[in-house]
């Protein structure tokens, strides 16, 4: 396989591994606001406190890769998208630090529970609307930040935001107990109808937005290998909802869920997406900055992606493993004692 | 326009690294010595380790916390502001700093989840393990963000092809000239930085007359500390100032405010106020010839001055020059601080001595000041380049409109204003609150608090829930 392709699915990997973690620890600050109980919103996050960090680091990762093998794409991109990425980190800071101080606060949690929703909100939301934005083509440096603003980039927005509210609901049935999984359960059975809805009409516009995107589905036989990904993602989302409704009608009858069907929920949410990113790749190859650049233009010099070769071999399986060791240490539902330093 | 955004992109990300430096320099050296406590508690299981470890770990999460969101806006902000210098440079730095999330930020966010909230949960000598990991991830973290700053200031190992940088060594890219004199003196920096806060709180804590024990440890290790490091850093710091006489001798000027193109038994100035339009000093107060003595080893020594390049490629002086001034005369006072304690401890009046104590609580802010000073010597006195001798700082910014820039810029100071104020409002109340008493960290040791204590009891309580599925 040649380096820029290489580096080009790690890039990939590293967005899709930062939409599924930070996805479902953004998708809980944006349940915040639904779940009253101050009690409720201390097990909430005090089921992501000792991960978040982690998870946003693959957002780090996606833009070093960038810069480092694509470093084209990567000036291009950032300083097109600049308003929205802007926005983003400044809604990323509020709610990092919202973490930290919330626990430590006595007089000012109302604020703090303000800015770990808003913040995770918000930082949602301009990530969809970056989405409808580069499927749509890379916008120029000059054009206005108004302009970003399209019916269908607000859509995509408010989708990435239901999107990440399903992930997180579909963590909180396996990490809560009772009354919070319950509610996590009722949620996440209406997101799946929304996220469907929203991936349908993603993919129709997408399709129809340009000639050969319509083509690479629809022309010829194309669609005999690719018919898959829609089919799985229903397949997923049905069983994703059933399971939802096994777990409200177990604890309704006052049992506790299977565990199966407590846990099972997330990785469908997570296959969900996944397949929709496939989805996404297919129509967007091989372009890395859409419109503009494909990802051998754009890539790095022989000597920058051999040198990075090891480090990724070595240290992307390492970084994984201690992850995974790390998430087993915190295996099990949130208990209600306090944990920690 | 051009000129304004420019102007613009540069004060965002001098705000925005400013802002992010604070807390590195803190957490580096914080994490450090609470490894060391808490290796010290297990070797020796003297409590008063434990209570340090477990006291500073507080304050140390929130500046971690503080560290981690600041930073992730700088690895966006060269390709948002300065597109055409990541362009050019991208396949140098980039792949520096892919090498740093991979080895460093990872490592760090990975262990940090146990080390904060694992106590409970995996055992005494593996949360040890997880600190430690936390510590060298910081230094690795260190190593590779210098080795790219360092590069930019002296370049090598690279070729320009099309008017961009490919690498020829890796090596010699990362082992740049100035590298391992950055590296130690920042290092050295960022232990000093956190003992001095070690040092000034234990201090507020002996004249308030409180938590006695704890404070006279934390007095007592953090003097020790400031001891070794403080002449050592200005040893360091005198190398890393022929290093920059060798490979940058027009910032060698700006700090010394040496103005003629060359001159002989240079004086080593106290205090001056540079003229950049007169092009001399005002007010001097200076030793003769000690300037040459320093960097030449010879009171007749030959310096280059700023004269030697046109207006147009010399930095802004005054600001290095004083800069400069600052780091060292602070860097002075802490030699003289860690030498007072010396004497006291002699004398068995350590810790009673008000004076001393009051000054020590005062020392609490200078290492963070000293490490700015030194990052705007080493910063400001690098321009007009951006990466030295090679492109200038002016031709890469990226094309935005200015009104773009100015709203982000107004954006960051006031989220960050705000934040630090919360920071430090947290940080003072996290101080004020005490270290956890003995006799709690006694319970620590047992019970629902033990070290993998959590971990059984969920797995318990799964094993419970197994159970009633099975018998349903
Ligand atoms: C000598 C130390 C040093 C210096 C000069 C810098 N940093 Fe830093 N940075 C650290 C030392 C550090 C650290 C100790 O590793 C931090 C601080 C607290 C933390 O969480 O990690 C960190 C955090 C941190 C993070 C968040 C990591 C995470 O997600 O866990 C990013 C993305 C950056 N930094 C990026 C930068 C960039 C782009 C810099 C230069 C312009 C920079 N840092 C200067
Ligand atoms: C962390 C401590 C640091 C501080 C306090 C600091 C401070 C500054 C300051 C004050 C400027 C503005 C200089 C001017 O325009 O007059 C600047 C510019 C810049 N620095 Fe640093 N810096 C730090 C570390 C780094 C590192 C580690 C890198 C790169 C790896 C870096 C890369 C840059 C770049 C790209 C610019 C913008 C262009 C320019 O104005 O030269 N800095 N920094
Ligand atoms: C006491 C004598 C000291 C001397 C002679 C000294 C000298 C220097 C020199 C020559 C530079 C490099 C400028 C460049 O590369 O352009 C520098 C940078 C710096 N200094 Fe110092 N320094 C001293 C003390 C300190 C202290 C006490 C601190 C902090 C606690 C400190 C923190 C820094 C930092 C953070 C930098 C920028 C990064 C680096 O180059 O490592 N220095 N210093």
């Amino acid at each position: 396989m040649d380096l820029p392709l290489f580096y080009f699915l790690l890039l990939g990997f590293a967005i899709l591994m930062y939409v599924l973690l930070d996805g479902f620890d953004l998708g809980i600050g944006i349940l915040y606001p639904w779940f009253r109980d101050e009690a409720d919103k201390d097990q909430l996050m005090r089921s992501i406190s000792h991960v978040w960090d982690g998870n946003e680091t693959w957002l780090v990762f996606g833009g070093v890769i960038l810069f480092g093998a694509f470093p084209a794409a990567y000036a291009g991109l950032t300083s097109a998208l600049y308003a929205p990425i802007m926005l983003m980190l400044i809604g990323l800071i509020f709610r990092g630090v919202a973490f930290e101080y919330r626990f430590k606060s006595t007089t000012s949690k109302r604020w703090w529970n303000r800015a770990f929703a808003i913040g995770s909100t918000v930082a949602a939301f301009c990530q969809g609307l970056m989405l409808g934005v580069l499927i749509g083509g890379t916008p120029l440096v000059s054009a206005s930040p108004l302009d970003l603003l399209t019916p269908f980039t607000l859509f995509t927005g408010f989708a990435l935001l239901a999107g990440y509210a399903l992930l997180g609901c579909t963590y909180l049935v396996m990490k809560c107990r009772d009354g919070r999984q319950q509610r996590a359960a009722r949620y996440g059975r209406r997101l799946v109808w929304v996220l469907m809805g929203a991936m349908l009409v993603v993919s129709i516009a997408t399709a129809m937005g340009s000639d050969e995107i319509w083509q690479r589905w629809f022309g010829g036989w194309h669609f005999l290998w690719l018919w898959p990904l829609p089919l799985l993602s229903v397949l997923a989302a049905r069983l994703l909802y059933r399971d939802l409704g096994r777990v409200q009608r177990q604890l309704k009858a006052g049992a506790i869920p299977h565990s199966r069907h407590e846990d099972r929920p997330f990785w469908l949410a997570v296959s969900l997406f996944a397949l929709g990113f496939a989805g996404l790749l297919v129509s967007l190859f091989p372009a890395i900055v859409p419109g503009k650049l494909s990802y051998v233009e754009a890539a790095a010099p022989q000597a920058s992606l051999q040198f990075m070769l090891p480090g990724v071999l070595i240290f992307v399986p390492l970084i994984l493993a201690y992850t995974c060791w790390g998430y087993r240490i915190f295996a099990g539902k949130v208990e209600d004692f306090s944990e920690g330093y | 326009m051009e000129l304004d955004s420019a102007l613009l992109s540069r004060l965002q990300f001098a705000f925005t690294v400013s802002f992010h430096i604070i807390f590195p320099s803190i957490t580096i050296g914080l994490a450090t010595l609470i490894a060391i406590w808490e290796g010290l508690w297990l070797k020796t299981r003297n409590p008063l380790y434990l209570q340090l470890a477990k006291f500073w770990i507080k304050p140390f999460a929130i500046t971690f916390g503080m560290g981690v969101v600041s930073g992730i806006v700088l690895s966006y902000e060269f390709g948002t502001n300065f597109s055409k210098f990541s362009e050019l440079t991208g396949a140098v730095l980039g792949p520096l700093m892919a090498y740093e999330v991979l080895t460093a930020f990872f490592l760090e966010a990975g262990f940090l989840g146990v080390m904060l909230f694992g106590w409970q949960r995996v055992s005494a000598r593996l949360h040890f393990f997880a600190t430690c990991t936390v510590a060298v991830g910081t230094w690795i973290s260190a190593f590779w963000i210098i080795a790219a700053n360092s590069w930019m200031q002296t370049p090598a190992g690279h070729a320009i092809v099309d008017g961009k940088f490919v690498v020829e060594s890796w090596l010699e890219v990362i082992f740049n000239p100035s590298m391992p004199y950055r590296l130690v003196h920042m290092l050295l920096a960022t232990m000093l930085t956190a003992g001095l806060v070690v040092l000034a709180t234990s201090a507020w804590y002996l004249r308030r007359k409180e938590h006695i024990a704890f404070a006279r440890k934390g007095l007592s290790f953090s003097l020790w500390w400031l001891l070794i490091f403080a002449p050592l850093q200005a040893f360091v710091g005198d190398l890393h100032g022929l290093n920059v006489k060798e490979h940058q001798p027009v910032k060698l000027a700006a700090m010394e405010g040496i103005w003629p193109a060359r001159e002989q038994n240079v004086p080593l100035l106290l205090f001056a106020i540079p003229d950049p339009v007169q092009e001399k000093n005002h007010f001097e107060v200076a030793i003769p010839g000690m300037a040459s003595l320093i960097l030449t080893h010879d009171w007749h020594g030959e310096l280059t001055g700023l004269q030697s390049v046109p207006k147009a490629d010399r930095p802004n002086v005054p600001l290095v020059f004083f800069s400069f001034r600052v780091m060292v005369g602070l860097g002075v006072l802490m030699i003289m601080l860690a030498l007072w304690g010396l004497w006291l401890r002699r004398r068995d009046a350590l810790y009673q001595q008000p004076l001393f104590l009051w000054l020590c609580s005062l020392m609490a802010p200078t290492g963070v000041i000293s490490v700015l000073a030194g990052w705007y010597v080493v910063e400001v006195g690098r321009q007009p380049w951006i990466v030295y001798g090679l492109v200038r700082t002016s031709e890469v910014v990226s094309p935005l409109p200015a009104e773009r820039v100015a709203l982000s810029l107004t954006l960051f100071v006031l989220t960050y204003s705000l934040l630090f104020g919360v920071y430090l409002y947290f940080f003072r109340k996290l101080i004020k609150k005490g270290p956890p008493p003995l006799e709690d960290l006694q319970h620590h040791l047992i019970g629902v608090e033990a070290s993998g204590y959590a971990l059984a009891l969920t797995k318990t309580l799964q094993g419970n829930d197994t159970q009633t599925e099975g018998a349903k």
